[in-house]
C-alpha cells in the first residue's frame, strides 16, 4: 500500500510540474463553460431543471474530453519510463509492476477527478445561477463526475496497456490517438450507418443495446443520460439509452475500468528493462 | 556464514532478434545468431567483500548483473541473492543498484527523487538530505534533476544505494562521470558499507581504481569468467615478465652491455632486461654485483592493464 501511495504522491508532483493538472481542468473548466452558455437555448420546451439540462451536454462533452484527456495523461507512463532509463532501477526496488500502476492510476485519477468536478462544478454554476430550481439536478452532477472518474480510469487503464506494449513514447501517442478515433468518434458512426441501413429491423432492436454496452464510452453515455431521465434532452446514439436498463450500463461502466487496468498489468508484466 | 550471493553455472543466451541492428552493420547477420551472454559462470561473493567484474564492452557484465537483480530472465543454472531468488519480494530489499547512464525525472528535485525512493523502500523519506549530504549533493538537492551535470546525477544514483542498510550493492561502472576527487570519496563510502558487512559488486572500465579499492578481481571475456583473485594472485598466474631499467654511470654503458648480453640497450646506454617474478632477485644480485657501474635502476611490474589483457584477450581481437 505504501508503495502505492509513494508512487502517486511522486507521479502527482510530476503531473503538476509538467502542468497537466492545470492542462486538464482548464480544458474541463473552458469546455464545460462554452456548453453551459450554448445548452441555455433549449430549456423551454423540456420540462426539466435547468441543471439536468447541463449535465446532459456535459455527458456528451465527457464521451469525448475524458477518453482524450485519460489517454494523453497515460500514454506516457510505461514507455517514458523506458525510454528515460528510469525503468530498471524502479523494478529493482521492493515494489511490484501493480503497486506501480496502481500508484500511477491513483495519481491520474485524482487529476481527472479534480478536472472533471471543477469543470462540471463551474457549468453547474452557471446553471444554479440562472435558474435556482436547478439544484434538484445536483444528484445528477455528482453521478457524471463519479462515472466520468470510472471512464478515465477505464481509458487510463488501456493508455497503460499501449504504452507497456509500443515502449517508445512516440509509437504509445500514435496507439493512444487511433484507440481514442475508434472507440469514441468511429464506433458511433458505424453504429449510426448501421442503424440507418437497417431502418427499425433486427440490428436496431437485438444488437445496438449489447453494443452500445460493449463500449465504454457509449456506456457512460447511457448511463447518465438513462438515470437523469435526460433521454429526451439528448439526440443521436443517446436516444437508445431508453431500451438498456441501468443496471446493464451501471455493470459496463464498472466492469471496463477492472478489465482495463488488468489488461495493463498483463501489458507491463512483459516489459523487459 | 552463507554467501551474500552465489551464482553457479550461469548461462544466458539472447535471441537473435533481441540484438538486431544492435552494430548497425550486422543487423542482417545477428537477427539468425543466438548471442550467447553468458557461459557457465560461478561465483561466490560473502558479507564485506568488494568484487570488480572487468570485461571489454558485450562481455557480459551488465547482463550478470541485471540477472543478479531479477530483472531479466536466465537460461540455466542458479542464482542465489540473500538466499532469495533473484527479483523475489525478499531479494529487492536487500539489494540496492546502481545502474549506468543512471536517469531519472527531470522534473523532480534530488531531493524529491531520494524522498521518493526512500518510501520505496519503507524508510523516513525525512532522511533525503543526509543522504544527499553523504554524497556531496546538500547545496543542489532543491534543484531540478533536468539542470544536473551528469558527475550529480551519478551521485543521486549513490545516494539511492546508500538507502536502508542493503545487504548487496550492485554497481554499473558506479564511478563514469566523476572527477578524480569523488571517485576517492565514493570508494570511501564503499569502504564503510563494506566494513558493515555489505557484499558489493562494481563493474569498471578504470583498472587502477579498481586496483587499490577491491578485494577480488573477477574478468570476464566473451560471456566466460576467464580470471578470478586478488590482484596479486591474477599477477602470479598471469606470470607476466617484469622489466628492468638499468641506467648504467657515466662511461660504463659498454661494460654494462658486456654483462647483460642478454638485454637491450638504447643509444643513451639504457639497458633493459625482462625476465620472469622467479628470476627477478636473482637478476637484482647480478646487477649488484656491478657496484659503481649502475646509475639507477627500475623495477617495472606488468601493468594492470598488461594483466587484464592477458586474461581478456578475444579470439580474432
Amino acid at each position: 500500500m505504501s508503495g502505492v501511495l509513494a508512487t502517486a504522491i511522486c507521479e502527482f508532483r510530476i503531473a503538476l510540474r509538467n502542468r497537466w493538472v492545470s492542462i486538464a481542468t482548464g480544458m474541463m473548466v473552458l469546455f464545460a463553460l462554452v456548453l453551459a452558455a450554448a445548452g441555455s437555448a433549449p430549456t423551454g420546451d423540456v420540462s426539466v431543471d435547468r441543471l439536468s439540462v447541463t449535465v446532459a451536454s456535459l455527458t456528451s462533452l465527457a464521451v469525448y474530453l475524458v477518453p482524450l484527456l485519460a489517454l494523453l495523461m497515460s500514454f506516457d507512463a510505461v514507455a517514458g519510463e523506458v525510454e528515460r532509463g528510469t525503468l530498471p532501477l524502479l523494478l529493482t526496488y521492493p515494489v511490484s509492476r501493480l503497486q506501480i500502476l496502481l500508484g500511477k492510476l491513483v495519481a491520474h485519477l485524482a487529476i481527472l477527478g479534480l478536472a472533471a468536478a471543477l469543470g462540471y462544478g463551474a457549468a453547474a454554476l452557471v446553471a444554479v445561477w440562472s435558474d435556482p430550481g436547478a439544484l434538484q439536478g445536483l444528484g445528477s452532477l455528482w453521478r457524471l463526475i463519479w462515472s466520468s472518474v470510472l471512464l478515465g480510469a477505464t481509458f487510463l487503464g488501456a493508455g497503460y496497456a499501449l504504452s507497456s506494449l509500443a515502449r517508445r513514447p512516440s509509437g504509445a501517442a500514435g496507439l493512444a490517438i487511433a484507440l481514442w478515433l475508434v472507440a469514441v468518434v468511429l464506433y458511433d458512426l458505424a453504429l449510426l450507418a448501421l442503424i440507418v441501413s437497417d431502418g427499425g429491423g433486427t440490428f436496431t432492436t437485438q444488437a445496438l443495446p449489447l453494443a452500445l454496452l460493449a463500449n465504454p464510452a457509449d456506456a457512460f453515455r447511457v448511463f447518465n443520460l438513462s438515470a437523469a431521465e435526460a433521454v429526451a434532452a439528448a439526440g443521436g446514439i443517446g436516444g437508445a439509452a431508453g431500451a438498456i436498463p441501468l443496471w446493464q450500463s451501471a455493470a459496463s461502466l464498472l466492469v471496463w475500468p477492472l478489465a482495463a487496468i488488468a489488461l495493463a498489468v498483463a501489458a507491463f508484466r512483459r516489459v523487459t528493462p | 556464514m552463507t554467501p551474500t550471493l552465489t551464482i553457479s553455472r550461469l548461462t544466458k543466451a539472447f535471441p537473435g532478434r533481441a540484438e538486431a541492428g544492435f552494430p548497425f552493420g550486422k543487423a542482417r547477420r545477428q537477427r539468425i545468431q543466438a548471442v550467447e551472454a553468458l557461459k557457465q559462470v560461478s561465483l561466490t561473493l560473502e558479507a564485506g567483500k568488494r568484487a570488480a567484474l572487468l570485461g571489454h564492452n558485450g562481455a557480459g557484465k551488465s547482463t550478470m548483473m541485471k540477472i543478479v537483480l531479477g530483472l531479466i530472465p536466465f537460461d540455466s543454472g542458479e542464482v542465489s541473492v540473500c538466499g532469495a531468488r533473484p527479483g523475489s519480494p525478499a531479494a529487492r530489499t536487500s539489494v540496492a543498484y546502481l545502474p549506468e547512464n543512471v536517469a531519472f525525472h527531470p522534473a523532480l528535485t534530488g531531493e524529491e527523487q531520494v524522498r521518493h525512493y526512500l518510501s520505496l523502500r519503507g524508510e523516513d523519506p525525512r532522511q533525503a538530505m543526509e543522504i544527499l549530504a553523504r554524497v556531496g549533493l546538500a547545496s543542489a538537492a532543491r534543484r531540478r534533476i533536468g539542470t544536473y551535470s551528469k558527475g550529480m546525477r551519478q551521485r543521486v544514483g549513490l545516494a539511492q544505494t546508500l538507502i536502508g542498510r542493503p545487504r548487496l550493492l550492485v554497481l554499473d561502472e558506479p564511478t563514469s562521470g566523476l572527477d578524480p576527487v569523488s571517485r576517492r570519496d565514493f570508494y570511501d563510502l564503499l569502504d564503510g558499507l563494506a566494513a558493515e558487512g555489505t557484499a558489493i559488486l562494481l563493474s569498471s572500465h578504470v583498472l587502477t581504481e579498481v586496483e587499490a579499492r577491491t578485494d577480488r578481481i573477477l574478468i570476464l571475456s566473451g560471456g566466460a569468467l576467464v580470471a578470478e583473485g586478488t590482484l596479486a594472485e591474477l599477477r602470479a598466474r598471469a606470470a607476466l615478465p617484469v622489466s628492468l631499467l638499468v641506467r648504467p654511470a657515466p662511461g660504463h654503458a659498454a661494460r654494462l652491455a658486456m654483462a647483460f648480453p642478454e638485454g637491450s640497450q638504447d643509444g643513451d646506454g639504457l639497458l633493459r632486461l625482462a625476465c620472469t617474478q622467479a628470476e627477478k632477485l636473482p637478476l637484482l644480485a647480478r646487477i649488484a654485483t656491478l657496484g659503481t657501474a649502475v646509475a639507477d635502476l627500475d623495477v617495472i611490474p606488468p601493468s594492470l592493464e598488461d594483466i587484464y589483457s592477458h586474461f581478456s584477450r578475444r579470439d580474432g581481437q
